[in-house]
C-alpha cells in the first residue's frame, strides 16, 4: 500500500498549501498584486503538466498549446456571458479543448519529430486566427470577461489536473504512452495502440489547457487572440523543457520559478524575454534534459526514507 | 479585379517568401535544424538596408550587399554559438535552441531600438507603366530581377563550385563527407552564410515592397516562408524556390477574394494538408524508417 | 498437432519504389514448430518479419495467421491476434525500468479502463496486481527478477536480448518472432539462450520462427529451414536437406567470397 502513502502526502500537502494561500489572500497579508501572482502560478502549473502529458510522457512535440488555452477561454467566457456558473463554463471550455485536441490531433499525431511541432503549430495559429474572424466574441478587439477566478477555485482545479494526471501516468495506460515515447515502433509491436494512446493524451492535455484557458480569461477583463499567439504556447513550452521532459515535479517548479521571475521582469518585457532566451539555450546547450530530467522529485527522497512515491521510473 | 496585377503581387511576395525559404531549407538539409532564428535574420537584413540607406546614405544596391554581408556573418555567428553544440543533441533539444536564438535576436532588437515601426525609404523608382491595361510598377518588376538573379547565382554557387558540392556532399552524409576529405564544420558555417545572406536581401526586398519594417517583422513572414519550404519539399533547393512563388500566389488571392483576414491562416492550412498528404513536398521523395 | 498451419505465408512480397526487396514469398508454419529463417546479409529476412507483424504491408500475396487474413492489420492488431516478435537492433524502452519494459508488453492483456485508472477504482489496483505479477513472472524464467528496478539501457547487452525476448513472451503469442536473438553473444551465452527458447516454447506452448544469419547454429535446434536469398525463397527443408542444398551453398559461397573481396 505504498501508493497510498503517497496519495495522503500528497492529499496533505496540497491542503496545507491551500490553507497558507488562503490565510495568506483572505486576510489581506498580501496585496492583490502578489495574490494575484499565486493565481497566476496556479494557472500556469496547470498548462504545464498538461503539456507535460503530451510532450514529456507521450513524447509528441506539440508546440501549437495556446490554440486550446484559447478554446478554453473563449468557450468560458462565451458562458460566463451567458449566466452559466463558473464551474460549468470551466468544465465546458476543458470539453470543447479537448473536443479541439481530438481534431487537431487525429490528423497530425500521424507526424514526427520537427513536422508534427509544425503542424501543431499551425493549427495554434489556425484557431487564433478563426477567433480573431468570430464577430461574436470580438474579433481582434477582444472580448470582456468577468472577473470570477479565485484562488479557491483555481487551487481545486490544479488538484484536479495533478490527481488525474498523476494517476493516469501511474498506470498501465501512462505506461503504454511513455513506451511510444521510448520507442514507438516497439510499443506498436508488443501491441500498444498508439495511434490512440497519443490522440488520447493530447486530448486529455487539450482538456486541462482548456480548463487553464477557463482560467486564464476570468482573470483578466478582456482576452484577445493576440493573448494565444504562439509566443504563448512558447511560455508553456518552456515550463516543460526548462523542468525536463518527462518529469511532473519539474514541470512544476520551472513553472512556478518562471512565473516568479516573469512578474518580477514586467515591467522590463524586452529584458524578460531576454533572460528568458538566454536562459532557454544554456540550459538547452548544458543540460538538455532540463532541470529534473526524467526524474521525480520524490524519487530524490526516496533516496533518505526508501518509500516509493508512486513513480514510474527513475533511479 | 485586376488579375495580371494579382499575379505580378503574388509572384513579388512568393519571391520574398522564396529567398527565405532556401535559407531554411538549405540549413534543414545540412543539419536537419529547423532554424526559427531565419525570420529573425531576415528582420535584421531588413534594418542593415534601412540605416545603410538612411544613415549612411547608401544606394539600393550596395545596401543590399551591406545587408547581405552582415547577415551572412550574423548567420555564421549563430551557428557557431548556439547550434554548434547541439550537431548530436535530439532535435527538440535543437529546435527549442533555435527558439531561445529567436526570441533573443528580435528582444535584443528591441531592447537597442526600441519596438517601434520605421518607414523604409523608397529606393526604386516608384514609376509604373501598363501591360495589356494592368497597371505594373516598375518596383515590382526589379524587386522580381533581384530574386530571380540571386536564385541563379544560388544555383550556380551550390552546382559548379567546390563550397556547393561540398554542401550537397554533407547534407547527403556528413561521416562520408568527413571521411572523404571535406571540411565538415566549414561547410556549414558556409550553408548558414549564404542562406542568411539571401534572408538578408530578402529583408531589404521586403522593406521596400511593404515599406513598414519593425523588430518583430521576421515572425510571420519567417514561418511563412518555412511554409513554403515543407511545401516544396524541405531540404530541396528548387522545392524552395517553387513554394515560395506558390504559397505568394494562393496568398494573394485569397486576399483578392476578399479573406484577408483569412490570409496567415491559408498558409497553415496549406502547411497542415501537405504535412498529413505528402510530408515529404512537392518535389520529395519518401523515406520509410528502418526497422 | 499438424491439423491446421498456424501461419500460412502465400506468395507474399514488398517493394519500394521499384524495387522488389522480397517477392513470392511463401511458408507453412504449423502448430508447436520451431522454424528457421536463415540467408546472407541482406537477404531480406528482416525484411519478412516486418512483413509478418505488419510494420510493412505486403504489396502483393496474402498472409494467414490460425486462418484469417491479417495483412493489412496495424502491427499492434497482429500482436494482438497471437504474433509477437524481438528486434535485431534491441528496441528497449530504454528509460523504463526492466520491470515496467515488461508491463508494457502485458498492457493489451490488462482490461482496466482508462476511467478506472484515473479514479484509481478497485478495478485499477486489481489489474495493475495482475501486471506486476505476471511481469515478474516472466523477469523470473528469464532469470531477470535481481534487475527488475534497473533501467534497461543500464543492462549488460546480453541481458537486454534476454529482455526483449520476455517482453515479446509477455504480450500473449502463439507465434514467437526472434530475430537475431544471439546476435552478439558469445558461444556460452548463445548455448543458455537456445536451452532458455527450447524451455519456453514447451512451457508456453509456442510456435517460434528464428531469423539466423550462423547456419551452424539453427542447424541444431530448428525442424525445418526456409532459406532466403536476395529476397527470393531459395530452397526449405530439413537442416539435412539444407546443408546439401546446391543453391544455398551456392548463396553463402557468394558471401564468402565477397567478404573476402572487401
Amino acid at each position: 500500500m505504498k501508493k497510498l502513502n503517497g496519495f495522503w502526502v500528497f492529499l496533505a500537502l496540497s491542503v496545507v498549501i491551500y490553507a497558507v494561500g488562503q490565510l495568506l489572500i483572505g486576510t489581506g497579508l498580501l496585496n492583490p498584486y502578489y495574490s494575484n501572482t499565486l493565481i497566476f502560478i496556479v494557472i500556469n502549473i496547470i498548462l504545464a503538466v498538461s503539456l507535460h502529458l503530451v510532450i514529456g510522457i507521450t513524447g509528441q512535440f506539440s508546440i501549437g498549446h495556446a490554440g486550446f488555452l484559447a478554446v478554453g477561454a473563449y468557450i468560458s467566457a462565451i458562458l460566463t456571458k451567458l449566466d452559466l456558473p463558473f464551474p460549468v463554463a470551466l468544465f465546458a471550455g476543458g470539453v470543447v479543448a479537448a473536443f479541439a485536441g481530438l481534431l487537431v490531433g487525429i490528423p497530425s499525431l500521424r507526424l514526427k519529430g520537427d513536422y508534427l511541432a509544425i503542424a501543431t503549430l499551425g493549427f495554434g495559429e489556425i484557431i487564433r486566427i478563426v477567433f480573431v474572424n468570430i464577430d461574436y466574441v470580438g474579433g481582434a478587439a477582444g472580448m470582456q470577461v468577468p472577473h470570477l477566478t479565485s484562488w479557491t477555485s483555481a487551487f481545486i482545479c490544479l488538484f484536479i489536473t495533478l490527481i488525474v494526471i498523476m494517476n493516469f501516468t501511474n498506470s498501465t495506460h501512462g505506461r503504454a504512452c511513455i513506451s511510444i515515447r521510448e520507442n514507438e515502433i516497439a510499443a506498436d509491436a508488443m501491441g500498444i495502440d498508439t495511434t490512440y494512446y497519443k490522440v488520447a493524451a493530447f486530448a486529455l492535455g487539450a482538456f486541462f489547457a482548456g480548463v487553464g484557458g477557463g482560467l486564464y480569461a476570468h482573470n483578466f477583463y478582456i482576452i484577445q487572440p493576440t493573448n494565444f499567439g504562439f509566443l504563448k504556447s512558447f511560455d508553456i513550452l518552456i515550463f516543460v523543457v526548462l523542468g525536463g521532459l518527462g518529469s511532473l515535479s519539474g514541470a512544476v517548479i520551472a513553472a512556478i520559478l518562471m512565473t516568479v521571475v516573469s512578474t518580477y521582469l514586467q515591467g522590463y518585457p524586452e529584458t524578460r524575454m531576454i533572460i528568458y532566451s538566454v536562459v532557454l539555450i544554456i540550459v538547452m546547450l548544458y543540460r538538455p534534459k532540463g532541470l529534473m530530467g526524467t526524474n521525480e522529485i520524490t524519487s530524490y527522497f526516496s533516496k533518505w526514507t526508501g518509500v516509493k512515491g508512486g513513480r514510474l521510473h527513475g533511479k | 479585379m485586376d488579375w495580371l496585377q494579382q499575379l505580378i503581387n503574388g509572384i513579388s511576395l512568393g519571391s520574398i517568401y522564396a529567398l527565405i525559404a532556401l535559407g531554411y531549407t538549405m540549413v534543414y538539409g545540412i543539419i536537419r535544424l529547423i532554424n526559427f532564428a531565419h525570420g529573425d535574420v531576415f528582420m535584421i537584413g531588413s534594418f542593415v538596408g534601412f540605416y545603410a540607406i538612411t544613415g549612411l546614405g547608401l544606394s539600393i544596391i550596395p545596401a543590399l550587399i551591406l545587408a547581405m554581408a552582415v547577415c551572412a556573418l550574423l548567420g555564421v555567428v549563430i551557428e557557431r554559438i548556439a547550434y554548434k553544440r547541439l550537431r548530436n543533441a535530439s532535435r527538440i533539444a535543437a529546435l527549442i535552441t533555435a527558439i531561445g536564438v529567436s526570441l533573443l535576436i528580435e528582444y535584443g532588437t528591441i531592447y537597442f531600438r526600441g519596438a517601434q515601426l520605421e518607414v523604409f525609404p523608397s529606393a526604386l523608382p516608384t514609376k509604373s507603366f501598363n501591360l495589356w491595361g494592368a497597371t505594373i510598377s516598375v518596383q515590382s518588376i526589379l524587386i522580381l530581377s533581384i530574386s530571380v538573379v540571386l536564385m541563379i547565382i544560388l544555383q550556380i554557387v551550390v552546382r559548379r563550385t567546390k563550397v556547393g558540392k561540398a554542401m550537397r556532399a554533407v547534407s547527403h552524409d556528413v561521416e562520408a563527407a568527413r571521411l572523404m576529405g571535406i571540411n565538415v564544420d566549414r561547410t556549414i558555417s558556409a550553408t548558414f552564410a549564404i542562406g542568411s545572406a539571401l534572408a538578408g536581401a530578402a529583408g531589404v526586398i521586403f522593406g521596400i515592397y511593404y515599406t513598414k519594417i519593425e523588430p518583430l517583422m521576421g515572425v510571420i513572414p519567417g514561418l511563412k516562408a518555412f511554409v513554403a519550404a515543407v511545401l516544396g519539399g524541405i531540404g530541396i533547393i528548387p522545392g524552395a524556390a517553387i513554394g515560395g512563388l506558390v504559397l505568394g500566389l494562393v496568398e494573394t488571392l485569397v486576399s483578392a477574394l476578399g479573406y484577408s483576414n483569412w490570409r496567415d491562416a491559408a498558409a497553415f492550412i496549406i502547411l497542415i494538408l501537405i504535412l498529413i498528404f505528402k510530408p515529404s513536398g512537392i518535389l520529395g521523395k519518401n523515406s520509410r524508417e528502418k526497422v | 498437432m499438424a491439423n491446421k498451419p498456424l501461419l500460412e505465408v502465400k506468395d507474399a512480397g514488398i517493394r519500394f519504389g521499384g524495387l522488389k526487396a522480397v517477392s513470392g514469398f511463401s511458408m507453412t508454419i504449423n502448430q508447436g514448430e520451431l522454424i528457421g529463417l536463415i540467408g546472407p546479409n541482406g537477404a531480406g529476412k528482416t525484411t519478412s518479419f516486418n512483413l509478418l507483424t505488419g510494420v510493412y504491408v505486403p504489396t502483393e500475396g496474402e498472409i494467414l495467421f490460425d486462418g484469417k487474413r491479417i495483412n493489412g492489420l496495424a502491427p499492434y492488431q497482429i500482436t494482438r491476434r497471437g504474433i509477437s516478435r524481438t528486434f535485431q537492433n534491441i528496441r528497449l524502452f530504454n528509460e523504463l525500468t526492466v520491470l515496467d519494459n515488461v508491463k508494457v508488453a502485458y498492457h493489451s492483456l490488462s482490461k482496466h479502463s482508462m476511467l478506472s485508472s484515473i479514479l484509481r477504482l478497485p478495478s485499477h489496483f486489481a489489474g495493475e496486481k495482475e501486471i506486476e505479477e505476471k511481469a515478474l513472472q516472466f523477469l523470473r524464467i528469464f532469470g531477470l527478477e535481481s534487475y527488475k528496478d534497473e533501467i534497461a539501457k543500464n543492462l549488460p547487452y546480453g541481458q537486454q536480448r534476454r529482455l526483449e525476448i520476455a517482453r515479446a513472451l509477455a504480450a500473449g503469442p502463439r507465434l514467437l518472432l526472434l530475430d537475431e536473438p544471439a546476435a552478439g553473444m558469445n558461444p556460452q551465452e548463445t548455448q543458455q539462450l537456445m536451452e532458455l527458447i527450447a524451455f519456453i516454447r514447451k512451457e508456453f506452448k509456442l510456435t517460434v520462427l528464428l531469423i539466423e544469419h550462423d547456419m551452424k547454429l539453427v542447424m541444431g535446434i530448428c525442424e525445418r529451414l526456409y532459406v532466403l536469398d536476395q529476397g527470393q525463397l531459395i530452397a526449405q527443408g530439413t537442416p539435412e536437406e539444407i546443408r546439401n542444398h546446391p543453391r544455398v551453398i551456392e548463396a553463402y559461397l557468394g558471401e564468402e567470397v565477397s567478404k573476402g573481396d572487401a
